[in-house]
């Protein structure tokens, strides 16, 4: 896997691989092989080592049989069936290459070639199309046939050729040539099976079949999302990546990990020298199983973006424009502001936030540098914004933060609920995942404010959707536990052995109150009663309960609460501890989890082990040599408001964009434009570095060594492809500012810094390069007593002991609407951008989302004279903005929805300070607002605009000039 | 003051979510949570809220405060 001097051919099996427990021999060409009952002669043979000629069966999709090439003899039965669609059986004999087979297959390849361009030298996939291979594999070696119907000449004998269609470019990433086409419907079968969004069809019939996006249309008008499967599924230069079309075919890969989302999809970066060709998913990448989105597949485009910057800068003030310095005089820079600081305003005055987009060991290193070299625990992660909750509320319940479940446990579910989570938009490659689950009969709940695309999508319908009102998740919930405790829904026998017994009997007492039934949270939620009683009841009694949620559950005044409800319910109906049931949170960023493995809160160190216990802080004071403080330290909003109020002034922000994606831009604004050295450790000049004193350039995850831990909490690795364009992967960086400390540090390698993780660390034990590199990748706990890591958690009893059952009381948030702003805005995500938009701005796909745009309910639209399309105001008691409003049912009457992928209509300047009780998770998802016409962009818009315009100054040779 | 309805607002807050529990177990895990979560700067505005008579919190967050750890004064 890590030879980078080849490009790694993964073997096509041809047919999918059979989960059958029961074995089967059969001879293959006079070899004996055992294979698992149900699988094909096609892939049996593989296994032994027989390639079996075939164009339109690849082990990404279900067999179809029909190109007719992959036919075979078996001794007792008679003509020549297809391998591909003919499942093997005991002592069958198999001949894979007749004379009579070899004569069909030329005959069959020589009509394929009739239709087909013999452009080979010049195409783009000259080198990597099956279709050629298989010409060399029949031995074809003449075609005989009249080609005047064809599809592949624009002309035929002077007149135009009505079977011929020009190339479709629509898409910015992939190329759609119907004229390379061989109609194997390998394409259409990827979109429906892989992908679920059935965007391709085959039209017309026989002769006349062609590959269509929808009905007839171009790939970008159609329903297709860009996920890339048809090209990776087409044999030939039909649907081929631009790059390839631009460059050429790569010379060697490199298995790497997706800095996207939480799904953390393996994928192979191939490369031309330096020169990233394509991203193409891995398939034995346990996560994603050989799928992509439109994000890890093909928008890396902004790792080579002009905007990038290369060089470290620092300034004065931050009036002045940014004056380019090495990258010693920045560490100096920062080491002398931040001490003098300290010495001013004492120890407690600086601190430091690491991201979810950092890697493992570079998040290690941030809190490293605080509690070592800052002397305090004023350190954060961007998780504070998203996935707090989820970590003190199943902590509490199940005694530990772990989502229980790895991604393949979806293949076993029998009912999902999702809650507060939008899989399709913001964690594509399972939502691909789940609606093939789907597709295969399992049931669906959905708990969401929105019509979310899962409510009803091709194939796919929920049972049940709770369309509840912003805020009210912890009453909806709770009224499910009424439900199945009312009805004795519950599952007496794994409460009895598995959760505290006393604990539960109180809380059947709290449950069964009736302000908890549905009939009365009707009236607060404005769920219907019987929909959440059915929905409770298939939930309780339909096998395979798995419960999924997002930052819809967390991000709420009550986002705790919600979160011990969800485990309750799981605890209450025995769905945990096996495949296809547990509590599972989608986390948001591609390393969220790792950032809090990683020690990055405030009030603990690695391994989720509070500061304030002494055996723990004995093991990293031996490893670091310092003395370390007891007391837990600031989390963000805490930081932010201690610099208004003037005691902290000093701050190092590794990867994050607090500026735009923090609650309340104006607080987070004056909180950095009050302190004294803000330094920004980033890819870009982000809307956080207007107000920073010093820029240190980042690098992107193509650039450097680590790992990233996904949903699941799989440790993957992430490989370096390329050199670092600002010259240093970020852990050095970090290191140049400590050793500039004095903290004489000596990484020569990341895998040093994972080594230390280990040695501190007991739920890291088992880890390594050296073992991730052996078998890929693995869940922690890895450790002596699970050296292969765990996918599911709690299997035998829960880590705390027993379950507990902890009373959720509903309390409706503070910010309610009134007369002033009676709307209630949540926030979201789409598809094609990620976060704050950093990256994915910086990549052609912006072609699909250029703006954030405000989703109103046709009523609430009509009421203030709203048309689709017409530039509006939206406020808050925070402040105000506008962005273009989209008429849409998708929300409900009374809530608005946006996104907040855009620095320019940034719609935190609306959300408030309002956060959850237990962790300060801010509450994005619940903001009382008005919206109407506006005239022209809000005030604060065109300021800001200004501000950093002026903030972005850089002095370059003597000349201002604009990083953007 | 700003900070001082922030204060009363998060700390009664979590008092709710503790009304739930029995009272003893409510007024332990408020202790707790504070201890635990709040850092020495939060907690020295609690006390010089507490110690100004504690007007605005919760009666349950003002029986907690007797088990929540003082911070040590300000080192300056």
């Amino acid at each position: 896997m890590k030879n980078p001097m080849s490009l790694i051919r993964e073997i096509d099996y041809g047919t999918p691989a059979s989960t059958s427990e029961t074995l089967v021999t059969l001879n293959v060409d006079g070899f004996e092989v055992t294979v698992p009952e149900g699988t094909s002669i096609m892939r049996a043979s593989m296994e032994a080592g027989i390639e079996i000629p075939k164009l339109c069966a690849t082990d990404m999709v279900e067999a179809f049989g029909s190109c007719r090439l992959c036919l075979v003899e078996i001794d007792g039965r008679n003509g020549t069936p297809s391998s591909c669609t003919t499942p093997v059986t005991p002592g069958m004999v198999v001949h894979t290459q007749t004379e009579k087979l070899k004569k069909i297959r030329r005959g069959v390849m020589e009509l394929y070639i009739s239709d087909h361009p013999l452009d080979c030298l010049t195409c783009a996939a000259n080198g990597d199309c099956e279709l050629q291979t298989q010409a060399g594999v029949v031995g074809l070696r003449s075609v005989r046939y009249n080609v005047d119907a064809n599809h592949f000449t624009p002309k035929v004998r002077g007149e135009s050729n009505f079977r011929y269609m020009e190339k479709d470019e629509s898409n910015p990433y992939f190329t759609y040539d119907p004229s390379k086409c061989i109609a194997c419907s390998r394409c259409v079968r990827a979109c429906e099976e892989v992908q679920g969004t059935f965007a391709l069809t085959i039209e017309g019939r026989g002769f006349e079949s062609r590959v269509s996006a929808g009905a007839h249309e171009s790939f970008i008008d159609s329903d297709c999302v860009s996920c890339g499967a048809c090209v990776q599924a087409c044999p030939t230069a039909t649907l081929m990546e631009k790059s390839v079309v631009e460059i050429g075919i790569p010379e060697h890969s490199v298995v790497t990990t997706c800095a996207y989302c939480g799904v953390g999809c393996s994928f192979k970066a191939e490369m031309r020298g330096d020169e990233l060709i394509r991203m193409v998913p891995f398939k034995d990448g346990k996560a994603n199983r050989g799928h992509s989105c439109v994000k890890g597949r093909f928008a890396y485009g902004y790792a080579s973006h002009p905007d990038r910057i290369t060089k470290p800068m620092v300034r004065d003030s931050i009036d002045q424009p940014w004056r380019e310095v090495s990258w010693d005089d920045a560490y100096a820079f920062v080491a002398e502001r931040f001490a003098s600081i300290q010495k001013t305003h004492g120890i407690d005055s600086i601190g430091g936030i690491t991201s979810s987009r950092c890697t493992n060991e570079e998040t290690y290193l941030v809190q490293k540098l605080v509690r070592q070299g800052f002397g305090n625990n004023n350190v954060d992660t961007c998780a504070r914004v998203c996935h707090s909750p989820t970590g003190y509320g199943l902590g509490q319940a199940y005694g530990t933060s772990a989502g229980t479940q790895d991604f393949d446990s979806v293949e076993h579910t029998d009912v999902i609920v999702l809650i507060g989570a939008n899989p399709t938009e913001a964690h594509p490659v399972f939502s691909s995942r789940m609606k093939k689950r789907l597709r295969a009969g399992a049931k669906l709940i959905i708990l969401d404010p929105r019509q979310i695309a899962l409510v009803r999508t091709p194939h796919i319908e929920a049972q049940f959707h709770l369309p509840l009102q912003p805020g009210t998740n912890v009453a909806v919930i709770t009224a499910m536990a009424h439900v199945i405790v009312t009805e004795a829904l519950y599952d007496e026998q794994f409460i009895r052995e598995r959760c505290d017994w006393d604990e539960f009997q109180e809380y059947m007492e709290f449950v069964t109150d009736l302000r908890h039934s549905p009939e009365v949270v009707e009236g607060l939620s404005g769920v219907p009663s019987e929909t959440i009683r059915g929905a409770a009841r298939l939930y309780a009694t339909g096998g395979n309960g798995a419960i999924y949620y997002g930052l819809g559950v967390t991000e709420h005044s009550q986002g705790s609460t919600t979160v011990m409800a969800i485990a309750n319910l799981a605890m209450l109906t025995g769905n945990i501890g096996r495949p296809g049931v547990g509590v599972n949170p989608l986390r948001g960023q591609n390393n969220v989890q790792g950032a809090c493995d990683m020690g990055s809160f405030p009030h603990e160190l690695p391994g989720y082990r509070h500061i304030s216990g002494e055996d723990v802080r004995n093991i990293f004071e031996e490893e670091w040599g310092v003395t370390l403080v007891k007391e837990p330290g600031l989390r963000i909003p805490n930081m932010l408001d201690a610099a208004v109020e003037g005691t902290f002034k000093g701050i190092y922000i590794e990867g994050e964009d607090i500026l735009q994606s923090d609650p309340d831009t104006h607080h987070v604004a004056a909180g950095l434009a009050a302190m004294e050295c803000v330094v920004v450790h980033d890819l870009f000049l982000n809307e956080t570095a207007n107000y920073a004193h010093v820029f240190l350039p980042g690098s992107t995850f193509l650039e450097k060594d680590g790992t990233f831990t996904n949903a699941e909490r799989r440790i993957n690795r992430v490989r370096k492809v390329m050199a670092p364009k600002n010259g240093f992967a970020d852990w050095e960086v970090t290191m140049g500012i400590a050793n500039a400390m004095g903290l004489n540090w000596t990484y020569t390698h990341p895998s040093e810094i994972m080594d230390e993780v280990a040695r501190t660390t007991p739920s890291f034990a088992g880890v390594s390069y050296d073992h991730l590199d052996e078998v890929g990748s693995v869940q922690w706990p890895c450790n002596e007593k699970a050296p292969m890591g765990t996918p599911i958690m709690h299997l035998d009893g829960f880590v705390r002991g027993k379950g507990r059952f902890i009373n959720t009381e509903y309390v409706a948030t503070d910010e309610r609407s009134g007369p002033r702003f009676p709307l209630l805005l949540t926030t979201g995500r789409i598809l094609s951008q990620y976060n704050v938009g950093a990256q994915t701005r910086r990549t052609a796909n912006v072609i699909w989302h250029e703006e954030d745009v405000l989703e109103i309910h046709p009523h609430d639209a009509e009421q203030r004279g709203i048309n689709h399309g017409d530039l509006v105001s939206l406020a808050s008691r925070a402040g105000e903005t506008s962005l273009r409003a989209d008429v849409t049912e998708r929300v409900a009457p009374g809530v608005v929805y946006t996104t907040f992928h855009h620095p320019d209509t940034q719609v935190n300047v609306i959300t408030t300070d309002f956060s959850d009780w237990a962790t300060n998770c801010p509450e994005y998802k619940v903001t009382a607002v008005q919206v109407a016409l506006a005239t022209g962009r809000s005030n604060w818009q065109e300021e800001y605009n200004q501000q950093a315009e002026q903030s972005r100054r850089i002095e370059h040779d003597g000349e201002l000039i604009h990083g953007d | 003051m700003a900070t001082e309805a922030k204060m009363l607002r998060e700390a009664n807050q979590i008092a709710t979510f503790f009304h739930s529990k029995p009272h003893d177990e409510g007024v332990a895990g408020i202790a707790e949570h504070l201890n635990k979560f709040w850092a020495p700067r939060q907690r020295r505005q609690f006390f010089d809220m507490i110690d100004a008579g504690g007007e605005g919190f919760d009666e349950l967050v003002i029986e907690a405060s007797a088990t929540i750890r003082r911070p040590e004064p300000v080192a300056s």
